[in-house]
């Protein structure tokens, strides 16, 4: 006799934890084959709200972080992930319909570019700030900083793990916080992602993960006036327009949808896109 | 007779050779404009300058389309040093005609001759030496090599710094291998127009920039344009809000340098009579018509008296009036419109219970003026402490602790400037590295360089101009191209062929580093 | 009663021992002058070329070139200096423009102490002599330049100056004590020397003190040295010896007006201002005058305030006086040498 399943009821991830959506909403997540998998949950525009509150309670201490610790922390997730490993293709396998070959393949790719925007954390200033020769007595030098909360819409077409990595990674690397709303129909791998930030040393409310309608919730992020950033990388499918139009009103800097595989392709751009350039002026008196 | 009664000491205007009527510079020549033309006036007489044409959507239309040939014609053909060599040329001009564009700017805008002849153009030149030079060097923009122009830029810049915020746009763009339409503000079209004539006299190809006067709607149907590849501009929140909608769901790339309301932060160590300058200079430069003007002091509360009374005798030794004397040190509010604004505001200022002080200086009959003035009793929700206001008209708050200070400078939506000044270092680096603002001014303040990034935080805008961020701003990445394994990694080819939409040859391993690290 | 009612009220001495908090030590002047606001350099210098870029024109600066004439130390102050070299530039500060009867007098002749006796004679009748009408004998003292030399010899120096019919003493302070940190033997110095500097009918020869600004280098130096000097009794403050470089400079010149604005404000009284050396063109001294006008406000444009420490600057006011008096440009045959 087999045993019975226990059927999992999945929850949000907010500020560290790990709330129903306050709506009392679910839905099913289905494998490729149509099976049921599990139950998310489905977030409202509170759930939102109570993301962008806090992600912005945790943006002083992680943009305050020093870049060396930030790059710790986000190595440390790379390892969370490996040891992960095999929860990951097999949850990938199940709702991508894909390989175990090509699911074993995202997640070390997955893993790889968080690694590779790890290492980012305590250089891309150095790539893209500047010293910058004035002609005066001043120094002067230009430095990217963090803009604040990056609301994103993750990429809703397959390779679900490797996606979400591809677009929250280059956002955590400058000391961004981030409401990340996760692949509608395949949302395991953002689960699971959250329960490994969880465990790892990413603070509460650094990133924070909704499952759920993007077309939904994402214009509640859009027109939201304490988001400073939206990515609209998985927006394709919805009226991403209208996000945009939504995000002018509080001069959001906005990245537009991508689709293919070379959606969100590793780059500094990526980084160096939710930073704001701040230079200094400084008087340079011998006498 | 007292020696502080300085004798007139006008510039002359004997160098200016000005037409009646300006018409529209499109494709290398001045053509009428099919909208009715309107006077620009001195405002601080009120009296005509000139007739200048007004565009419609019809010469919005001519416009861009010249610019779209001169790019695929002549200019994205143009090699990097070629491009550059015009840019000098320019940028040579200017410094010969610099006399009578100062002069110009003047009459046209109000502010003192003094600005216009020591800021502003010598900035202007500066400008297009700076991105001549960048012109065959954009490997190194930041964007990998070869990178790629963007297109056609639609500019629309404001009427406070009319010919700097011209240069501040057209440098750049025509550096990176774009060609430009630009629109200046209603009210200070005159210094482009000359411009025009210089770029004539350096032999720029036609059509390479195009310059459509006009007003609101002028603007708006160009960077509405579908044929348009970037926007550019620098103006109001409120406008830059409507373009960021307008060009939403469209590729064209957008970079906006809106308004400010910089908090100028005193703490009880600074050096106090250089303090007491800058927070002058702060506001008071160019009649407060300044998005990065100091339109907030905060002072630490333990010395703002003192301040305050050193702040008003200083103020009072600041000469009011003729912009073309060389002694004025605040010229005339730019507009009846402008002047307008500044006196609700100040009026609302009052009613909100901050006390007004202005310096008392005569007022000139004709023209727009309005007297240095300060608000003290100032709390942050006053309309006073939040609205941009445009003008001279500084509003004081206090605070006692530096975490103080950098709460309530960040507690605005703007954030394009701030200034702190102190003596101690530590200190200042610290509040540097909170204040959510693009351009900090440490010990001093409104100063600017063409190598050094200029742009805000939050509703202030987004991008920069200015250094290499504001090549960066007018170029993208060369065409990705997936890399063939099988291909040698070692390219031969020269990197740096200009030419925007040239594939680049074998992929280049900076281009596989940055594009497919993460493999 | 506020610090600045109880200094004002206070006599001199009472007055400074109130504004340190007790004796004037070395700790307690340091604390005080280290109290005081520092400098940023780049931001003085911007304001003074800012100042120094006003047009003055026409009538302006008609005024000018007369007011500047009214404000020199006209000076010799070399090794070679004789009898006749006196005379003569005696002869100039009484007739600066030979063909100019309304030409305004130079406020002062400044000489080494023992040409006092030579200034005086030539001067005659025109010798002020303390009534402030006339042309004054201003005279270096305390081992000019250098300051190298005891007390004894610096008081001496000094007393056998006034006691031969000097009106004013230029006195130099000890650099080298200020730069080690020995506030309390520059002011007890300055102290001293003002006590020397009292004739036998009760009243002082006006004491100028110079800090030699090239020497203390640093703007925050030369603010607190300006306090000091202040604070010990100096009716003036001067920048140079002339024979330091750099003399004065507007920057310099600025810091040490703003000083003399803020003790003003404290304790309501105007201390004098002597920039002195490098000033050789009237453009130059337009600059200063604006600057003095426009930081203290034009009171101080007059000899008991301000006064240019200069010698060939005169001669070029001159030739500038002459172009605005006939329309055409002038010639350096047209001016006399002294």
């Amino acid at each position: 006799m087999t045993r019975l399943a226990i059927p999992k009821t999945y929850k949000l991830y907010i500020g560290g934890k790990f709330p129903r959506s306050e709506s009392g909403r679910v839905y099913e997540i289905l494998a490729k084959k149509g099976d049921f998998l599990a139950n998310a949950a489905k977030a409202s525009r509170k759930d939102a709200r109570e993301a962008v509150v806090a992600a912005r309670a945790a943006v002083g201490g992680w943009a305050g972080a020093t870049a060396y610790n930030r790059g710790q922390v986000l190595y440390r997730i790379a390892e969370l992930l490996e040891g992960r490993r095999a929860q990951f293709v097999d949850e990938i396998v199940q709702t991508e319909g894909v390989s175990v070959a090509a699911a074993s393949a995202q997640v070390d790719e997955a893993i790889d570019r968080w690694v590779w925007y790890a290492g980012w954390a305590d250089k891309y200033v150095q790539v893209a700030g500047n010293a910058n020769p004035v002609s005066g007595p001043f120094f002067n030098i230009s430095v990217p900083e963090p803009t604040g909360i990056v609301a994103i819409v993750a990429p809703q077409a397959g390779g679900s793990l490797l996606g979400l990595v591809s677009v929250v990674a280059p956002a955590l690397v400058a000391g961004n916080t981030v409401v990340v709303i996760a692949n509608e129909t395949m949302p395991l791998s953002a689960i699971s992602l959250s329960e490994v930030l969880a465990t790892s040393d990413v603070p509460g409310g650094v990133v924070n993960i909704l499952t759920g309608s993007p077309a939904e919730i994402a214009p509640w992020l859009a027109s939201h006036a304490d988001v400073n950033a939206l990515d609209l990388v998985g927006a394709g499918a919805i009226d991403w327009v209208d996000l945009q139009i939504a995000a002018a009103e509080t001069l959001k800097r906005v990245l537009p949808p991508e689709n293919g595989p070379d959606a969100a392709t590793p780059s500094i751009d990526r980084i160096v896109a939710f930073t704001e350039t701040k230079t200094v002026w400084h008087t340079k008196g011998l006498i | 007779m007292n020696f502080l009664d300085y004798a007139p000491a006008p510039e002359s205007q004997a160098i200016l050779n000005l037409r009646s009527d300006y018409g529209l510079f499109i494709d290398g020549e001045f053509v009428a404009g099919r909208g009715t033309p309107f006077q620009t006036i001195n405002p601080a007489t009120e009296k005509q300058i000139a007739m200048i044409a007004n565009a419609n959507a019809a010469d919005v239309d001519a416009a861009v389309a010249a610019a779209r040939r001169a790019y695929t014609g002549a200019w994205s053909r143009l090699s990097g040093s070629d491009r550059g060599k015009y840019l000098f040329r320019i940028a040579r001009l200017v410094q010969e005609r610099a006399r009578e564009l100062a002069v110009a700017e003047s009459l046209d805008n109000g502010k003192p001759i003094k600005e216009s002849r020591d800021v502003d153009v010598p900035l202007v030149a500066a400008w297009f030496f700076y991105y001549a030079g960048w012109a065959d060097k954009l490997d190194h923009a930041g964007l990998g090599p070869n990178p790629a122009s963007l297109g056609v830029a639609a500019q629309v810049i404001p009427w406070n710094f009319p010919l700097l915020m011209l240069a501040w746009k057209i440098a750049p763009a025509l550096a990176a291998g774009n060609t430009v339409v630009l629109k200046p503000a209603e009210t200070t079209s005159l210094t482009a127009l000359l411009f025009a004539e210089i770029l004539q006299q350096a032999d720029l190809p036609p059509g390479v920039v195009n310059i459509i006067t006009g007003a609101g709607d002028t603007g708006q149907a160009l960077v509405n344009h579908p044929d348009v590849n970037k926007v550019a501009f620098t103006g109001s929140t409120a406008v830059g809000r409507a373009i960021a909608r307008s060009v939403a769901g469209t590729d064209k790339k957008l970079t906006l340098e809106l308004g400010g309301k910089a908090a100028n932060i005193v703490f009880d160590d600074a050096p106090i009579d250089q303090a007491i300058e800058g927070v002058v200079n702060g506001i008071f430069f160019n009649q407060g018509h300044v998005c990065c003007a100091g339109s907030r002091l905060l002072v630490q509360e333990s010395i703002h008296d003192e301040v305050i009374d050193r702040l008003k005798d200083r103020i009072s030794t600041l000469r009011l009036g003729d912009p073309l004397d060389k002694n004025t040190d605040i010229g005339a509010i730019n507009s009846a419109d402008q002047l307008r604004r500044i006196t609700e505001l100040t009026a609302m200022g009052e009613q909100e219970g901050a006390e007004r002080w202005s310096a008392d200086c005569a007022i000139p009959e004709n023209g727009f003026w309005f007297a240095p003035t300060i608000f003290t009793n100032v709390s942050t929700s006053h309309r006073i402490a939040r609205d941009e206001i445009f003008g001279p008209v500084l509003s004081v708050l206090t605070f006692r602790t530096p975490a103080e200070a950098i709460a309530k400078a960040n507690n605005t939506p703007y954030g394009l400037s701030a200034g702190i000044w102190s003596d101690k270092g530590s200190r200042i680096l610290a509040v540097a590295d909170k204040l959510r603002a693009g351009v900090i001014w440490a010990n001093t303040f409104n100063r600017f360089d063409p190598a050094s990034p200029f742009g805000g935080y939050k509703e202030s805008g987004y991008g920069r101009e200015g250094g290499r961020p504001g090549l960066a701003a007018y170029l993208k990445p060369a065409p990705y191209l997936k890399p063939a394994p099988s291909r040698p990694r070692s390219g031969t080819a020269p990197a740096a062929s200009a030419t925007p939409a040239a594939p680049a040859a074998p992929a280049a391993p900076a281009v596989s580093a940055r594009k497919k690290a993460a493999k | 009663m506020t610090s600045s009612q109880l200094a004002a009220r206070l006599a001199p001495r009472d007055r400074t021992l109130a504004l340190l908090g007790g004796e004037a030590t070395d700790a307690n002047l340091r604390r005080y002058l280290h109290g005081i606001p520092g400098i940023d350099a780049v931001g003085l210098e911007q304001r003074a070329a800012d100042l120094g870029s006003r047009s003055i024109k026409t009538t302006s600066k008609k005024l000018a070139l007369d007011t500047t004439i009214g404000l020199i130390d006209l000076t010799t102050l070399e090794g070679a200096d004789t009898r006749g070299k006196v005379r003569s530039l005696v002869g100039k500060a009484l007739t600066p423009d030979a063909g100019d009867p309304d030409c305004p007098r130079v406020a002062a002749v400044c000489v080494y102490g023992d040409m006092v006796p030579h200034a005086v004679e030539a001067l005659g009748s025109a010798h002020a002599a303390g009534t402030g009408n006339g042309i004054a004998v201003a005279a270096v003292a305390t081992a000019f330049p250098s300051g190298r030399a005891s007390l004894a010899v610096k008081l001496a120096d000094t007393a056998d100056a006034v006691a031969a019919g000097a009106d004013e003493i230029d006195m130099v302070i000890d650099r080298g004590a200020f730069l080690s940190g020995h506030y309390g033997r520059v002011f007890d110095e300055i102290v001293a020397v003002k006590e020397a500097c009292r004739r036998q009918d009760g009243s002082h020869a006006h004491l100028k003190v110079i800090l030699e600004t090239g020497e203390l280098n640093t703007y925050d130096n030369v603010r607190r040295a300006s306090w000091l000097a202040i604070l010990a009794g100096g009716d003036f403050i001067k920048t140079s010896t002339g024979k330091v470089a750099p003399a004065a400079t507007l920057p310099v010149t600025l810091s040490m007006l703003e000083v003399v604005r803020d003790w003003h404000r404290l304790t309501g009284e105007k201390i004098g201002v002597k920039p002195a050396g490098g000033i050789r063109t009237s453009k130059d001294a337009i600059k200063y005058l604006v600057t003095v006008a426009e930081t203290v406000g034009e009171e101080w444009l007059q000899p008991h305030l301000f006064r240019f420490g200069a010698s060939s600057l005169l001669n070029d006011v001159l030739l500038q006086r002459q172009k605005m008096t006939t329309g055409h440009y002038s010639g350096p045959d047209y001016v006399t040498i002294d």
